[in-house]
């Protein structure tokens, strides 16, 4: 039995298989309406997270399965202090996969040692979200037609954000990958991804206005910078509008470049951006659909 | 000059680093042996200059090599039968270590689930960084 706990877990020709399959499901959803019947899948949501819970249960639905859960720990029996080992026993007699979002990091693996049935993390703490990152990929993989050959700008809060660290650790399994890391000082990229880049020959430039680098981009990884990770008022109010892409910026971009944004936006990417056929962010989430169908497939190990 | 007399069955760790004679002492949980065991603190060394010494009367089988070769590999383990070395054993970092160290991320799981052992598992051999099972957070050994 297989989970998912790391983008990592799979190697890249697995992912390959898997994106071939997402690609598929996008191109003959009716094929695979009723892959999943008789099926259900348990959304273990410790903490709050209705995008990724709804993007979870939208794919186990588009597949014939059913679903049932819980979406925040006051309504779920760790409120009486149930541990995880105990609840995903129990859950593995009433669902046939399971997705657990849990704020504390490493969750999903005490699960995973535990289930009868195949888990995956659904997002622990600061640690991991692997679905999110097998999203961006499989969003730049069909948009672009590859993964390898990409000079990649991520901005904005790289010390504390998780989804920039995975998609790196992701990308650098594919050639010719450039990366340009786009942010205030106070949240720049920690120091153990630029040493593991430059111990890996990984060419990389450190930026702190985005104007800087824009002509060079093939992929542009939007994310938000938050108020409260600056040490004073003033430093954000300097350094915040650096960080919000409009159409001014934009100017300056290649004609194909893709920009992309886990999502939640706040106003880190104007909306007037949204109209232009560079900005994939909403499309994105439908990628996130289709690629967590693969994921329920390949893991219940139907074949359609 | 300080005579520790030979022993007749058990162990003699060598070469450990000066001061680090009562850590290990600890960690092997020596004190709850019921056995002879002598420490000798700052010896002189042709090779490290200072060193400590542990002589433990005991049955070998008793003495954890994982946990010994987690503090320091670089440790001889000569092992005594009748007053003689009939062995040299040669430590090496284990892969993973369990119970050893806690993890000490507030965020880990480790910190509530009921029983969870603290599992680190070896991720940088050159370095001697392991890191938590769980949620990854790093230790490095030399913080020992």
């Amino acid at each position: 039995m297989r989970h998912l706990m790391n983008p990592l877990d799979f190697s890249v020709e697995e992912l390959d298989k898997l994106f071939d399959l997402a690609n598929n499901i996008e191109a003959n959803p009716a094929k695979y309406a009723h892959a999943c019947e008789g099926k259900k899948l348990a959304t273990c949501f410790y903490e709050p997270s209705t995008r990724t819970r709804l993007s979870f249960e939208a794919a186990m639905l588009n597949l014939g399965g059913q679903v049932l859960g819980f979406s925040d720990a006051a309504s779920s029996s760790a409120s009486k202090g149930e541990s995880v080992s105990d609840t995903i026993r129990i859950i593995s007699c009433y669902a046939d996969i399971c997705a657990m979002r849990h704020p504390k990091e490493g969750a999903p693996m005490v699960a995973a040692e535990r289930s009868g049935i195949p888990v995956i993390n659904a997002g622990d703490g600061g640690h991991q979200h692997p679905t999110q990152t097998l999203t961006d990929l499989l969003t730049i993989r069909s948009l672009k037609g590859r993964l390898g050959g990409f000079t990649v700008g991520l901005c904005g809060d790289l010390k504390f954000g998780r989804t920039v660290h995975s998609l790196i650790n992701a990308l650098i399994r594919y050639d010719d990958i450039h990366f340009i890391f786009i942010s205030p000082p106070e949240l720049k990229v920690p120091d153990y991804i630029t040493d593991m880049l430059t111990e890996r020959g990984i060419i990389y430039r450190e930026v702190i206005r985005l104007e800087d680098c824009m002509p060079d981009l093939d992929l542009l990884y939007m994310t938000r910078v938050q108020r409260e990770r600056f040490f004073n008022e003033e430093d954000y109010v300097r350094l915040k509008d650096f960080y919000i892409l409009d159409k001014a910026k934009l100017s300056d971009a290649k004609s194909d470049m893709l920009i992309l944004h886990p999502l939640p936006r706040v106003n880190e990417i104007s909306i007037e951006v949204d109209d232009d056929p560079r900005a994939v962010y909403f499309k994105q989430a439908q990628y996130g659909v289709y690629v967590r169908m693969a994921l329920i497939l390949t893991l219940l190990g139907i074949d359609v | 000059m300080l005579n520790v007399g030979k022993i007749e069955e058990g162990f003699v760790l060598d070469h450990i680093e000066a001061g680090k004679s009562l850590d290990i002492y600890h960690h092997l949980k020596l004190g709850k042996l019921d056995c002879t065991v002598a420490i000798i603190k700052n010896a002189r060394s042709n090779k490290m200059g200072k060193k400590d010494i542990i002589k433990v009367e005991c049955p070998i089988d008793m003495l954890d090599l994982n946990i010994l070769g987690f503090i320091d590999h670089n440790i001889t383990v000569n092992v005594i039968q009748n007053g003689e070395i009939v062995e040299k054993k040669k430590l090496q970092l284990p892969k993973q270590i369990k119970n050893v160290i806690r993890c000490r991320n507030p965020r880990c799981i480790t910190s509530i689930e009921q029983e969870l052992p603290h599992v680190f598992v070896l991720s940088d051999e050159e370095k001697e960084i392991y890191r938590c099972k769980y949620c990854e957070e790093k230790f490095d050994k030399r913080t020992l």
